[in-house]
C-alpha cells in the first residue's frame, strides 16, 4: 500500500521535473559553465577562466556593452513612467467604474495579447518614412522630415512608446485588481473625515497598491534588461540608426547567432553577457523586492 | 458643489478611456482597411476607406507568403506544448496538492525556482543541447523547450488550487475503491478544470507569440512559425505595403477574434501570475 503510493508520486511528478530540469535548470546551469570557456562557433575549446568577462569589459565590446545596457536602464525608466503611470490612471478610471465598464476593459487589454512581432511591424509601417500614415500626419502638420526611426535622439523614445502601447494594459489590470481588493470601507471613512478624491487616491489608495506596484515594478525590470524583439523587429539586429536602439538581448544575439563576421560573433562573449544579464535581473530582482515589500503595508 | 466636482473627474476620467480607446482601435481598424487596398492607394490616401474591396492582398499573402504552412506550425507547437503543460502539471500539481510526504516542500521550492530561469538567457546552452539530442531545427525541441518553461508556473497555481479542494473529496473515492489514478483522473482533475483553462491561457498566448525561440532554434523555410514567417514575409515584400498590411492582418486576426469571445478569460488568464494573493 505504502509502497504503491510512493509510486504513484513518482508516477506524478517525474514528467514535470524531468522536463523542467533538463530544458530550462541545465541550460542555465551550463549558461555559467560555458562563460569559462574559448569557442569556435558553437564548438568547445579551451578553458580560458574569466577571459571572455576580460574581453567584454574591453575593446571593442566595452563600449557596445555599456551603451547597451544603458538603453535597457533607459527603457526600464521610461517604462515605469509611460507605461506604468498611464497603467494606473486606466486602472483609476476603470475603478471608478464608468459607462460600458465591459467595453473599456477589454479594449485597454486587447493589444497586450498581440504578438510583439505584429506590434512592431504595424507601427514600422505606419512609421514608414514614405508611406506611413503618422508620417502624412505629420507631414500635414508642418512636420516637412519627419523619420523617428531614423533618427538617433528619437528612436529609443519610439520603442518604447510602441511598447508601451502594446504593453500599458497590463499594468492597468494589475492595478485594477489591486484596486479592487481594497475594502471600500477605508475610501468611504476618509470622504466622510472631508478628504478630497485626491487626497484618498495619494493618501489611501496608493499606499495599499504596493503589493501590485511590487509586482509591476519587477516584471518591469526584467521585461526591460531581456528587451529583445521589439528591438530586433523594428530597428534590426544591430540596434539602428547607428546602435541607437541596441539592447544586450540584441548584442548577445548577435555574438551568438549573428556570425556577420568572426570578429564579432564569439559565443563565450555571448555566455558572458547572458550570465551577467542573469545576476543582473536575479540580484536586482532580489534587491527591488526586498525594498519595495519592505515598504507594504498588512492591513 | 462637491457632486459637481466628481462629476468633472469622472468625465475626464471616461474621456481618458475614450482617447484610449481610440488610441487602440484605431491603428488596428487602418490595419484592417489597409488590408484591402492596393499599394498605390495606401500611398494616396492612407486614412480613406477602401475605393473597392480588394482581396488580392490576401491571396498574395496565403499564397507565397505560405501563411496556410505557419499556421499549422505554430497550432502544433502551440497545442503539442499545452499538452505537456497540462498533463504533466495537473499530475505535479495534485501530487504537491495533495499528497504529504517528505520531499513535499523542498520539490515546491524546486518548482518556483524554475520560475527563475527563462529560457531567453540560457539560448546558447539550450541551442547546442538540442543539436546533441538531434532536436534543432524540428518543432518536437520547441514543443519540449516550451512545456519545460511553462510547467514551473503552471505547477505553482495548480497546487494552489489543488490544495484549496475539500480533502474529505479524494478519501471518500477512495474509500469507494478507485485506485490512486482514478482519484485523480476521474474525481480531482475535472473539480479544477476552470483553473486548467486559465492556465492554458496564461501559458500558451506567449507559446503562440513567441519570436525568439523559432528564431533561434528553426531554420528549414517549411517550419517555421506565424510571427516568425511574418518577419520573412516583411523581408521579401519590402515595399508591396498592400500586402505587408494583409499579413499583419492574417497574423492577428485569429487570436482577436478568440479575445473577442474570451475576453474575460484572457485577462484573467494572462494577469493570473501577478494577481494573486
Amino acid at each position: 500500500m505504502r509502497l504503491e503510493r510512493t509510486l504513484w508520486l513518482v508516477i506524478f511528478l517525474t514528467p514535470a521535473l524531468g522536463l523542467m530540469v533538463v530544458f530550462t535548470v541545465l541550460p542555465a546551469v551550463t549558461a555559467l559553465g560555458y562563460s569559462l570557456y574559448s569557442w569556435t562557433s558553437f564548438n568547445r575549446e579551451a578553458f580560458v577562466g574569466l577571459e571572455n568577462f576580460r574581453k567584454l569589459f574591453s575593446f571593442p565590446f566595452q563600449s557596445d556593452f555599456l551603451r547597451a545596457l544603458g538603453h535597457n536602464l533607459l527603457a526600464f525608466v521610461g517604462l515605469m513612467v509611460v507605461q506604468n503611470g498611464v497603467g494606473l490612471l486606466l486602472a483609476y478610471a476603470l475603478w471608478r467604474q464608468p459607462p460600458f465598464f465591459k467595453f473599456f476593459r477589454a479594449t485597454v487589454f486587447l493589444p497586450v495579447i498581440l504578438s510583439l512581432v505584429v506590434v512592431g511591424f504595424l507601427w514600422l509601417l505606419f512609421l514608414d518614412p514614405l508611406i506611413g500614415p503618422l508620417t502624412k500626419a505629420a507631414n500635414a502638420l508642418g512636420i516637412a522630415s519627419f523619420a523617428p526611426l531614423g533618427d538617433p535622439r528619437y528612436a529609443l523614445l519610439t520603442l518604447m512608446l510602441v511598447n508601451a502601447w502594446r504593453w500599458v494594459g497590463f499594468p492597468a489590470l494589475v492595478f485594477l485588481a489591486g484596486m479592487n481588493n481594497i475594502s471600500e470601507e477605508y475610501f468611504e471613512a476618509a470622504r466622510l473625515d472631508g478628504a478630497t478624491e485626491g487626497q484618498v487616491f495619494r493618501r489611501i489608495m496608493l499606499p495599499l497598491l504596493a503589493p501590485a506596484f511590487t509586482i509591476i515594478v519587477l516584471l518591469t525590470f526584467i521585461g526591460a534588461m531581456e528587451w529583445f524583439e521589439l528591438p530586433y523587429v523594428m530597428a534590426g539586429v544591430s540596434g539602428n540608426p547607428d546602435k541607437a536602439t541596441d539592447t544586450l538581448g540584441l548584442m548577445f544575439y548577435r555574438m551568438a547567432f549573428g556570425a556577420a563576421s568572426e570578429a564579432t560573433s564569439n559565443v563565450g562573449v555571448a555566455a558572458a553577457i547572458s550570465v551577467i544579464l542573469f545576476v543582473i535581473v536575479g540580484v536586482g530582482s532580489a534587491l527591488g523586492s526586498r525594498v519595495l515589500r519592505s515598504r507594504e503595508v498588512e492591513l | 458643489m462637491r457632486g459637481r466636482k466628481l462629476g468633472l473627474l469622472e468625465a475626464l476620467l471616461l474621456g481618458v478611456l475614450i482617447l484610449n480607446a481610440l488610441g487602440v482601435m484605431g491603428p488596428l481598424f487602418l490595419m484592417l482597411i489597409s488590408a484591402f487596398k492596393p499599394t498605390p492607394e495606401i500611398f494616396a490616401s492612407p486614412f480613406a476607406w477602401p475605393k473597392t474591396w480588394e482581396i488580392e492582398n490576401f491571396a498574395k499573402v496565403w499564397q507565397s507568403g505560405r501563411f496556410d504552412l505557419y499556421f499549422r506550425n505554430s497550432i502544433l507547437i502551440t497545442l503539442g506544448s499545452e499538452l505537456l503543460i497540462l498533463g504533466f502539471s495537473a499530475m505535479a500539481g495534485y501530487a504537491l496538492g495533495r499528497y504529504r510526504f517528505r520531499l513535499n516542500d523542498t520539490l515546491y521550492l524546486v518548482f518556483l525556482a524554475g520560475l527563475m530561469f527563462p529560457a531567453k538567457l540560457a539560448l546558447v546552452p539550450l541551442f547546442v543541447q538540442l543539436k546533441q539530442m538531434g532536436l534543432l531545427n524540428s518543432h518536437l525541441g520547441l514543443i519540449l523547450v516550451y512545456a519545460a518553461g511553462g510547467i514551473p508556473a503552471a505547477v505553482f497555481i495548480l497546487t494552489g488550487f489543488f490544495r484549496a479542494l475539500p480533502s474529505d473529496l479524494d478519501n471518500a473515492a477512495r474509500i469507494d475503491g478507485a485506485s490512486e489514478f482514478g482519484v485523480f483522473w476521474r474525481v480531482m482533475l475535472p473539480l479544477v478544470r476552470p483553473q486548467l483553462a486559465i492556465v492554458a491561457i496564461y501559458t500558451a498566448i506567449p507559446i503562440w507569440n513567441d519570436f525568439l525561440l523559432p528564431l533561434a532554434f528553426l531554420q528549414s523555410p517549411e517550419l517555421k512559425t506565424v510571427p516568425q514567417g511574418l518577419a520573412v514575409f516583411f523581408g521579401e515584400y519590402a515595399t508591396d505595403y498592400g500586402p505587408l498590411f494583409a499579413g499583419l492582418t492574417l497574423a492577428a486576426l485569429p487570436l482577436i477574434v478568440l479575445y473577442l469571445l474570451l475576453s474575460e478569460q484572457f485577462i484573467k488568464g494572462l494577469t493570473a501570475g501577478a494577481t494573486k494573493g
